[in-house]
């Protein structure tokens, strides 16, 4: 057996050990987004899922873990850093966690790069998955919100413990040994605040004496800043645009060979996509916006695009990906969002195919009614993005089930982000179709048709209601993760049903008069097929 | 890659890869216990299950000429448990949570109704089939087996429950970390078969993931003790006599 590495398979041990890294940072940072993550398996190989993991990449952390090493490799003495931490809205900061990825000297000549390698670094990432949902960190991360973020920091040097208190503890998640040495990776993670129910921790802040080292300094040469793990305040990269990401499409299609053990065929294929398809990239780029638990509506107001984002973001990457990030608590395949600067069309083709069944009712209002965007804004009202999100988008300075006529709701002085796209008709009292109905409404159930008029315009016709501002809505015993339509949202939607059409007095005789007088049409018409329907009947018995 | 030996090492190679295969036939056992309440039985067990089989799944192999194959992409998702404080990451795959949801529930309604102290096991085995001829059926030798073992208890307040919540959760914790360290310490696995062998180590019938060939059976024991054996052979295709 050859103990000298041929130039092929050290190529190959590189790039494996490279992307390897690269995934690692991935699974980390988006375990800490606070969010559940999913994506799908896919029975064909698709060629760019590294490790035969659906992982999905996220432009920024990918750019951030590319500069962190760059270009050089985990090494005796160079490991790669994820430092996790957690910063309170006082600006107050702590480090939770410091991930570790190491290479020491204990090198495994036997091993097979191309085969074994490889499916030690996949089972390795499974690992990561399992044991970054396990250590403290992950259920604080799952509460971030208006008192506190999650940040992340990837280093490559030194290991930097230091910040993580007293006591802190080490679980390590495996190893892989390389013809080049054997790769390690760790988590080392504070546990001052397991002593502290995450319950506790939310409810009163930090007092300064508990938590010693607070304010350290931090030393080290290499400081990169700080990234929030719910790209909150990315305020800094709002304007930068990622290269989209090339190596990472670095298509691996490895084959492997059962024919007699150690004789692999493996190639791995550099297939750049000529247009990285721009969905992706470019809705890739603050993906986790709308799913910050964020509650400053000024984070989203920096356009109706970001509130899109999640929505376009499945809806992306469906068409161009096979794996798809399905937030399952926000049903980010519900199509609904309003109308995107720069992808409108490209992505409603997208949002009709990514309409989940179990949505049916609703989405048969959405992707036809453009023009409507009632209905695209009450109704994302009652879907996808954080529904506390847009409860304070939807806070107005007049109450937000106010009876007033609606052109007393100047919407240009209201921080709404959907503003632009607020319905003209809402400026007109007489276009209002709270207040006048729509006329026989051709295909509507009567769910439909409640849902096209509530809410978002305004109190519904006929409901005096006291002005009040509605900024937080949590009901009790509520979760907001198992069903896209939750309870607060639920509530909200059919807090004022409108008034069924046919109960207002003159659509009502309209309609029934309109009933009545093609009953006899209708009853010619049955009575014509008299036997079809005799014939029928029968088969049923 | 490395040059093919010639036909005398070959040879030698076989026959020594044959008795380490032997040998290496001693099946691994990890056992791991946790107590629960009642209601936290189900997610406790699939919790556990699902990241074994999490490490244990590989994507879908599709072979090509010349004896080579690729693999398809194992997709993953958070379960968010309702009675315990814990997420757990499972594979995607709809058809392999149905079937562990079965036999959990199984096992979690035999457990209920056994009447005993509550104390009951679950067995996950790995094994791999070895056809033999007629008359003989297929053996099936084992060549992992992951047991848990189960205590429920009953709780009387409120304030019990919503302590035992975090105490499970902290617990299943440390038995993932203790699963994922077993996982690492890459011992035995069957190796990759040819197409033809694809069904003696791999469970193909799922669509979109691949398990090595696994069957799930539980235990219940009574309050005197002894075990009455209520145990559910999860069936794999088409094969298993007798």
């Amino acid at each position: 057996m050859e103990t000298d590495l041929n130039s092929q398979d050290r190529k190959d041990l590189d790039k494996f050990i490279k992307f390897f890294a690269l995934k690692t940072v991935q699974v980390i940072v988006q375990a800490r987004l606070g969010e559940k993550i999913c994506t799908r398996s896919s029975s064909s190989p698709t060629g760019s899922d590294w490790f035969n993991l659906a992982i999905k990449d996220i432009p920024e952390v990918t750019h951030e873990a590319k500069k962190a090493l760059a270009g050089q490799l985990p090494a005796v003495g160079r490991s790669m850093c994820v430092e996790i931490s957690l910063k309170t809205s006082e600006g107050d900061s702590m480090e939770l966690e410091i991930w570790c990825l190491e290479m020491n000297e204990k090198c495994d000549k036997e091993i097979k790069v191309s085969y074994a390698v490889y499916n030690r670094l996949s089972l390795l990432l499974k690992s990561l998955l399992a044991i970054t949902r396990v250590t403290p960190a992950y259920r604080l991360s799952r509460k971030q919100g208006h008192e506190y973020v999650i940040l992340y920091r990837i280093y490559f040097g030194e290991v930097q413990l230091n910040g993580l208190g007293e006591g802190f503890q080490t679980v390590r998640v495996g190893t892989v040994g390389t013809p080049v040495g054997t790769i390690t990776l760790s988590c080392a993670y504070r546990i001052n605040l397991a002593f502290m129910s995450t319950r506790h921790f939310e409810r009163t802040p930090p007092i300064m004496g508990i938590i010693i080292d607070h304010f350290v300094d931090r030393p080290y040469p290499s400081s990169s800043p700080m990234h929030p793990c719910n790209y909150r305040t990315t305020s800094e990269d709002t304007g930068v645009t990622y290269p989209s990401v090339e190596d990472s499409q670095e298509v691996c299609t490895t084959s492997f060979s059962t024919s007699p053990p150690s004789q692999c065929v493996f190639t791995v294929t550099k297939a750049h996509f000529q247009t990285p398809p721009p969905v992706v990239t470019d809705t890739l780029r603050v993906p986790m916006a709308g799913l910050a638990f964020s509650h400053q509506p000024a984070a989203l107001g920096v356009g109706s695009a970001d509130l899109a984002y999640p929505v376009v973001f499945a809806a992306g990457l469906n068409a161009t990906h096979p794996h798809q990030l399905m937030v399952p608590g926000k049903e980010g395949g519900v199509p609904l969002a309003p109308n995107q600067p720069a992808h409108g069309t490209q992505a409603d083709q997208e949002r009709v195919a990514t309409c989940t069944p179990s949505d049916g009712a609703h989405c048969a209002a959405t992707p036809s009614s453009s023009e409507d965007t009632e209905t695209v804004s009450n109704s994302s009202e009652g879907r996808a993005s954080p529904h506390d999100v847009l409860e304070t988008i939807f806070v107005r300075k007049v109450g937000a089930f106010v009876n007033k006529p609606i052109n007393q709701v100047t919407l240009t002085s209201l921080d709404i982000p959907f503003a632009m796209f607020a319905p003209k008709n809402l400026e007109l009292e007489d276009a209002d179709p709270m207040v006048n109905p729509p006329d026989s409404p051709e295909t509507t159930s009567p769910l439909q048709g409640s849902l096209l008029s509530d809410g978002s315009s305004g109190g519904s016709s006929g409901n005096t209601q006291d002005d009040f501002v509605m900024i937080d809505f949590k009901p009790a015993f509520s979760k907001d993760d198992i069903l896209p339509m939750d309870l607060g949202t639920f509530y909200r939607e059919f807090q004022n049903p409108p008034q069924l059409s046919s109960l207002s007095i003159d659509i009502g005789a309209q309609s029934m008069a309109e009933d009545l007088d093609s009953l006899p049409e209708k009853l010619a018409v049955h009575e014509k097929n008299v036997r079809e329907f005799d014939a029928f009947v029968e088969t049923l018995q | 890659m490395s040059s093919w030996p010639v036909y005398g090492d070959w040879r030698l190679l076989t026959s020594r890869r044959v008795w380490a295969t032997g040998y290496k036939m001693n099946c691994r056992s990890e056992v791991l216990e946790v107590s629960v309440e009642g209601r936290q039985v189900e997610e406790a067990m699939l919790a556990v299950l699902h990241t074994v089989l999490l490490h244990r799944s590989t994507g879908k192999f599709h072979y090509k000429k010349e004896g080579t194959y690729s693999i398809g992409t194992v997709g993953t998702q958070d379960v968010d448990c309702d009675f315990i404080d814990f997420t757990y990451v499972r594979v995607s795959s709809e058809e392999l949570d149905r079937a562990l949801r079965k036999v959990v529930g199984e096992f979690r309604d035999a457990l209920r109704n056994s009447g005993g102290d509550g104390l009951g096991q679950m067995s996950l085995e790995f094994y791999q089939k070895k056809k033999s001829r007629w008359p003989f059926s297929d053996e099936c030798i084992p060549w992992e087996v992951w047991t848990v073992k189960v205590h429920v208890v009953a709780l009387a307040t409120e304030q019990e429950r919503q302590i035992c919540r975090e105490k499970v959760g902290e617990k299943l914790c440390e038995k993932i970390i203790n699963i994922v360290e077993v996982m690492n310490r890459h011992e035995y696995l069957p190796k990759m078969p040819t197409q033809s062998e694809l069904d003696n180590v791999f469970d193909t019938g799922l669509r979109d993931v691949q398990p090595y060939l696994y069957k799930i059976s539980f235990q219940i024991t009574d309050a005197l003790g002894s075990s009455v054996t209520t145990t559910m052979r999860r069936l794999i295709k088409d094969t298993l006599a007798l």
